[in-house]
């Protein structure tokens, strides 16, 4: 079992949702994030207060799977956040020592994606 | 000269406080409309389209005091009014024509129809278009398209000489922006993803908000169009309460219908149609007949709000479906139901004079074409000039980061104060892409 976390643009937000539902991944947690990658600061200018923008919005996806999902669902991230330009974001995987389904008990490999398999 | 000076009418203290503050009223509506808008569109396109609608005090004043005025009331031309009040000459304190209030106050009165028009055509266009050859397009629309029509309805010109009754700018302000919205919206073309995904409203209470203000401006709008305290702009006055309140009961019970729930967003849509077909019938028709237009001008804006949304059409903020069609229907309705009795001026048909539902068809047909012909070959020479929208990439970042380097919801995190000294600009650590 792996934890993938995913951070993208919020404008890919939609397309990697839809590359992860066409890919059969289920079970998906997402949150805005604000991050620093090594795109470029815009400067912003509020009634003649110059400020550059460190942080940009993000979109996190967390997103546990057992092993044989794991490249299925990079490949997913992959498809639905790249423009190609700096600042389309990072995936991160890591190991999943445990986890459960709340309503029904499952343990592990039962209680993360694929779901029933 | 005494007979002279007796029939030459006096400016009226009463009359003119009362425009004084109906133009105010009006004034905000401008604003509340900015609010409107904002609420429907996404977040990071906030501030772009209420700008858009800022842009337009800006612009379409200033073309208005220049040319536009004077094109539209300055003489009884057929088409076009002359260049006598170009620059505002002529323009004063002395009363405007026919009515009791000085010209000044005249001219101001119209130049706040002239702003708000002008913003309401950026409803089709919001979350896309470029901010500046919005504005190039706004200086030309506001001449080209409203000051033409606003001299056929309200300056003597053709359609107000052969007969059409348009109380407070159902020609020129609702169809002038209605149908030109929908032109606006083929040529500049669908957001990217329009159709794709759900694009959805950020804040369901500034459209509320927005619609409310738009609803208290409105008074001024169609009661200060009788340009006194009299019988028309009380009628009018008393209207603008009627004819929205139906128009929103009818359209709680449509989307009961259509989705077992009462919706917002269509309550605030509501109370716009329901201002907008009271806007050309507000002096002509009686109160229970203002009520019943309320509740009937609801159904045609509700079908084609319903249309449109299935079309690839993304006329983003439905302006044909609340002006265009709502004043339509409108105008078409005083020609149905005015009474003599009420308004001193003309009875429709229900009333004996089939000819003033004919010279109202003729309004129906002339103002969209007029306006919708117009704003299309506009918008395409300007953009043969300039782009009319940017990149996908900037339609992904938002309007509001794009051309106007702010946000609308900024949290301060992580922003890096720039101090400038003596011109210099300070060193700051940027990151490179790598």
């Amino acid at each position: 079992m792996k934890l993938i976390i995913g951070i993208v643009r919020p404008d890919k937000a939609n397309d990697v949702l839809e590359a992860l539902y066409r890919a059969e991944v289920r079970g998906i947690s997402m949150s805005r994030v604000q991050g620093h990658g090594g795109e470029l600061e815009r400067v912003e200018t509020y009634r003649g207060t110059r400020v550059q923008m460190g942080l940009s919005d993000k979109v996190r996806f967390e997103i546990a799977v057992s092993d044989e999902f794991v490249q299925t669902t990079i490949d997913a991230l992959c498809e639905g956040a790249q423009t190609g330009e700096v600042g389309d974001g990072k995936i991160f995987v890591m190991p999943l020592d445990r986890a459960v389904r709340i309503r029904t008990g499952e343990r592990d490999h039962g209680a993360v994606t694929p779901v029933g398999k | 000269m005494s007979v002279l000076l007796a029939a030459a009418p006096a400016v009226d203290s009463g009359d003119t406080a009362w425009m004084l503050v109906a133009t105010a009223l009006v004034l905000l509506m401008t604003i509340g409309l900015g609010l409107f808008y904002a609420g429907l569109v996404r977040a990071k396109n906030t501030l772009n389209t209420f700008m858009m609608c800022v842009a337009a005090l800006a612009v379409a004043t200033i073309t208005w005091a220049v040319v536009g005025y004077s094109l539209a009331f300055d003489g009884e031309a057929k088409i076009l009014g002359g260049l006598g009040h170009a620059f505002m000459s002529d323009v004063g304190f002395e009363p405007r024509d026919g009515t009791t209030i000085p010209h000044l106050v005249f001219f101001a009165f119209q130049a706040t129809f002239c702003i708000i028009t002008t913003a309401l055509v950026s409803g089709a266009v919001v979350e896309r278009m470029r901010f500046g050859p919005f504005l190039v397009f706004a200086a030309l629309w506001s001449v080209l398209v409203y000051a033409v029509m606003a001299h056929w309805a309200f300056g003597g010109g053709w359609l107000a000489q052969q007969g059409t009754l348009d109380f407070a700018g159902g020609v020129p302000v609702e169809m002038g922006s209605g149908f030109s919205a929908l032109a606006a919206a083929l040529v500049v073309g669908a957001r990217k993803d329009h159709g794709r995904q759900a694009l959805l409203p950020h804040n369901a209470v500034y459209v509320l908000l927005g619609a409310g203000l738009l609803w208290f401006g409105w008074f001024g709008f169609n009661g200060g169009s009788g340009f006194s305290t009299g019988d028309a702009s009380v009628l009018a006055f008393t209207n603008t309460m009627l004819t929205p309140a139906c128009t929103l009961l009818v359209w709680f019970i449509l989307d009961l219908i259509r989705g077992r729930q009462v919706t917002a967003i269509g309550a605030a849509t509501a109370i716009i149609v329901g201002c907008v077909a009271i806007t050309p019938a507000g002096g002509f028709i009686s109160p229970i007949w203002a009520m019943v237009l309320g509740a009937l001008a609801a159904l045609p804006c509700y079908a084609v709000i319903v249309w449109r949304t299935r079309t690839r059409i993304d006329e983003t903020l439905d302006v044909l479906a609340a002006h265009g069609v709502a004043g339509l229907f409108g105008i078409v309705f005083i020609g149905l139901v005015a009474q003599m009795s009420w308004n001193d001026v003309a009875d429709g048909l229900l009333y004996g004079d089939a000819g003033q539902l004919g010279s109202q068809l003729v309004a129906a047909v002339a103002a969209p074409a007029y306006a919708f012909g117009m704003t299309y070959v506009l918008l395409k020479v300007i953009g043969a000039v300039t782009p009319l929208r940017g990149s996908d990439r900037d339609e992904a970042v938002g309007m509001d980061i794009i051309h106007h380097g702010e946000e609308a919801y900024v949290t301060g995190e992580g922003a890096i104060l720039i101090r400038a000294e003596a011109g210099e600009a300070e060193e700051l650590p940027v990151a490179e892409p790598v």
